[in-house]
């Protein structure tokens, strides 16, 4: 059990190393890489604080997306909110004491795994039964989509059917942060689970997964129309301005 | 006319979304540029020994220079929602015109050199070699996109394709696969001053012949300067406006509004281009470079305002860009805007109240408006989001009694594009600019049925110039395609100045007759 326990640790700050850092490093170079032009998709706020809130309905309620496609909106935005509000029922293994809110939300969390359950299910049908979704779905698609799927299952499945035991998890976690290895229960389906999550984080920076950071440098939605009232300019384009 | 040597898609009540065909646009491509052209733009005149690692250079510059290009190839998570939007695709149900299989084109390129996934395991992520088959695809098929952003809307993430599509045509500029159409253009601005190559004498003969016309119709002396230093406003407008059909009569519209707005104004036959070309193949130092003309003709003229006419990729170039480009503007009359949309100084002068519009003079017409791709995705009029679907709408309402709008669907900021835009707007693409008009054709045909509609107007040249060539293949007239100016012109009675003639008949003002030359198409 011990070599288990040891391998999970180091699973486990492997993945948030790679996540953080993989993050940090993307971040960086989005917002060091200039947008040397205006080009907000129009019409497009005139003010910061229209763009803040234009950028908050885009990411809350995926605006966009429900005027693109109202299957893949409801199905996308059951997925993400149901993955939200199970993130937030998961942040009792990573704390002590639990905040107040965090243990009014661990019902809903559940309701959230299974939103999350239905969403991946009706997003990767889409990829079957859509033609055109069909022919732009590469294998990784279909990985992304089957690992999340697994991670929800198991996760139910132990809320629901093989429990383990959560206390055991959760000083394992905690122990973590002072780097002090406390045994994991070994049961199956739990590492799995962990198993499964510590991969997602792997490669959240290295996939498309990258459209989370991604739609807040978006210059199609992030940039305030202006571009009469505000002289607009990027370094490398301002060179060009010196004779 | 009309003659065609593909199939032309039947016009339906509503678009439907086709099945996915694979490579019925596979075989389009436009004409390549030639060493001259390519050498005026500062690009290789051929494709070299090592152009795959020049193209992979070129992008690694492109992806440090442009966030919206590394963030759009790194951000799509193919759900979906661009699938059925793009034109292109709904008229020829070709995968690679769906806008994330055009995109995919460079992605996978990107992801095979600039990603840890695609450089270890290509198949998985779809990343693939940029091959000779590749850029031959990019050639194609990155001419077949008008960046008209409709794409962009639907993006939950606001990945626009135009953006991919003006870096992949800079990649294959760079390493001497440019097209001929935009960059012989743009040469030919360097030489002579606009995109059709008229030069100053020709620019000042086509309008001195409006003058005539005008005053001939009207018995009022209109003016339509050109080079005349220390005038209070430089319009810049497309070249088409000179002579193109219907183009000119949205010119001679802009002049009677100038007259009656009592303001001095002029045009330049250095900067008679408001069209930049150097946006459609993604070029910053051509598009800059041309944009510096108009600053320059600014300057020498002396003027305080600049008003652009009718037209789509310019007004984008000209609201969006032109203060990036050729800013500050500091030496210009800072109680308007810079630059501003001649709808915007007409719509001022109809608020004001003085435009005496007759709109019955329009009456022989039933209008809808087609809102040009890239004034409703790209920029705006007036001050206040949207303006620039309200305020030719405002414009039109006061001009014509009949006015109905295409389904909703299919304008303001989803409006489709004529399919004639972004440097497609040659006979060489002529297969892809016929199928791509089929979406904005089948709301139009639907409001010719339903309400009647006889005429659409246009505030873009490369619309009205796409229309004209493209309706008669779908058995609609060249002429129903109408510059949003026409209207003002036929609509508008003009103020006789003090030279001119007293009208001996009290019946000269208001002749019927005066939407003239609707037949000659370009």
């Amino acid at each position: 059990m011990a070599f288990l326990t040891n391998f999970y640790a180091f699973l486990f700050y492997f993945a948030a190393f790679v996540l953080v850092a993989g993050l940090v490093f993307k971040i960086v170079q989005y917002s060091r890489t200039p947008a040397p032009l205006k080009i907000p998709t129009t019409p497009a706020p005139t003010t910061r604080s229209g763009v803040v809130f234009r950028m908050m309905r885009e990411v809350v309620l995926f605006e966009s997306l429900f005027r693109g496609n109202k299957w893949t909106w409801i199905f996308g935005w059951m997925f993400h909110f149901g993955l939200f509000m199970v993130t937030l029922r998961h942040l009792r293994y990573f704390m002590e004491p639990v905040p107040f809110p965090i243990e009014l939300v661990q019902p809903f969390g559940i309701y959230g795994g299974l939103a999350m359950i239905v969403g991946l299910a009706g997003l990767w049908s889409r990829r079957f039964f859509v033609d055109r979704v069909k022919y732009i779905t590469s294998t990784s698609d279909h990985l992304i989509l089957g690992l999340l799927i697994l991670i929800g299952c198991s996760g139910l499945l132990m809320k629901f059917v093989f429990h383990t035991d959560v206390v055991e998890i959760k000083t394992f976690f905690l122990g973590l942060y002072s780097f002090d290895i406390k045994p994991l229960p070994g049961d199956p389906l739990l590492l799995l689970h962990l198993f499964l999550v510590a991969s997602l984080m792997i490669i959240f920076p290295y996939s498309k997964l990258l459209h989370a950071p991604g739609l807040f440098f978006s210059p199609t939605r992030n940039q305030v129309d202006n571009p009469r009232e505000q002289r607009h300019i990027a370094p490398w384009a301002k060179r060009l301005d010196q004779p | 006319m009309a003659k065609a040597t593909f199939e032309v898609p039947e016009l339906s009540q509503y678009t439907e979304v086709p099945p996915v065909t694979p490579g019925t646009m596979a075989h389009s491509a436009p004409f390549k540029s030639k060493d001259e052209w390519q050498d005026a733009l500062g690009f290789p005149g051929e494709l070299p020994e090592d152009w795959q690692a020049r193209a992979i250079d070129k992008m690694g510059d492109l992806l440090g220079k442009y966030r919206s290009l590394r963030v759009y190839m790194d951000s799509c998570v193919k759900c979906g929602a661009c699938t059925d939007k793009c034109h292109y695709f709904l008229g020829t149900k070709d995968p690679k015109n769906m806008p994330v299989g055009r995109q995919d084109l460079m992605r996978k390129v990107y992801r095979r050199y600039f990603t840890l996934a695609g450089r270890f395991f290509p198949k998985l992520v779809g990343a693939e070699d940029f091959t000779k088959e590749v850029l031959d695809d990019w050639y194609s098929y990155f001419h077949q996109c008008s960046q008209c952003r409709r794409c962009s809307v639907f993006c939950p993430y606001g990945i626009d394709t135009a953006e991919i599509s003006m870096a992949a045509r800079e990649i294959m500029d760079s390493i001497g696969v440019g097209q001929k159409y935009c960059n012989e253009i743009i040469a030919k601005v360097y030489r002579i001053g606009n995109n059709l190559g008229l030069p100053g004498p020709a620019l000042e003969d086509t309008l001195e012949g409006l003058e005539e016309d005008v005053f001939d119709e009207t018995g009022v002396k209109v003016r339509y300067p050109l080079d005349e230093e220390g005038a209070e406003i430089l319009l810049v407008t497309p070249s088409a406006d000179f002579f193109a059909e219907p183009h000119v009569d949205g010119l001679i519209g802009y002049g009677k509004v100038f007259h009656e707005a009592g303001v001095s104004w002029t045009m330049s036959s250095y900067a008679s281009e408001a069209a930049n070309f150097g946006m459609f193949i993604g070029s910053y130092a051509n598009m800059r470079r041309l944009a510096q003309r108009i600053r320059e003709a600014a300057i020498k003229l002396k003027v305080k305002r600049i008003v652009f006419g009718e037209c789509g990729h310019a007004w984008r170039v000209a609201y969006s860009f032109l203060n990036t480009l050729a800013g500050p503007w500091d030496f210009l009359d800072p109680r308007y805007p810079v630059p501003q949309h001649i709808c915007e100084f007409t719509y001022d002068l109809i608020q004001k109240g003085k435009l005496n519009l007759d709109k019955s003079e329009n009456d022989d017409k039933v209008l809808t408006f087609h809102d040009s791709c890239n004034v409703a995705r790209a920029s705006r009029m007036g001050s206040t989001p949207g303006g620039q679907f309200e305020i030719p709408r405002a414009i039109l309402k006061a001009t014509c009694n009949n006015f109905y709008d295409m389904d909703e669907d299919t304008i303001r900021d989803r409006t489709f594009c004529c399919g004639g835009g972004g440097g497609l707007l040659t006979d060489d693409l002529m297969e892809i600019r016929v199928k791509g008009a089929k979406p904005r054709l089948d709301a139009l045909n639907n409001v010719m049925q339903e309400k009647g509609v006889t005429h659409m107007a246009a505030i873009c040249a490369i619309c009205k110039s796409q229309f004209t060539k493209v309706l008669p293949y779908y058995g609609m007239e060249m002429d129903q395609i109408v510059s949003l100016h026409q209207l003002v012109s036929n609509a508008l009675v003009l103020t006789p100045g003090e030279d001119d003639e007293e009208p001996d008949e009290d019946d000269d003002l208001d002749k019927n007759d005066n939407d003239e030359e609707t037949d000659e198409a370009a």
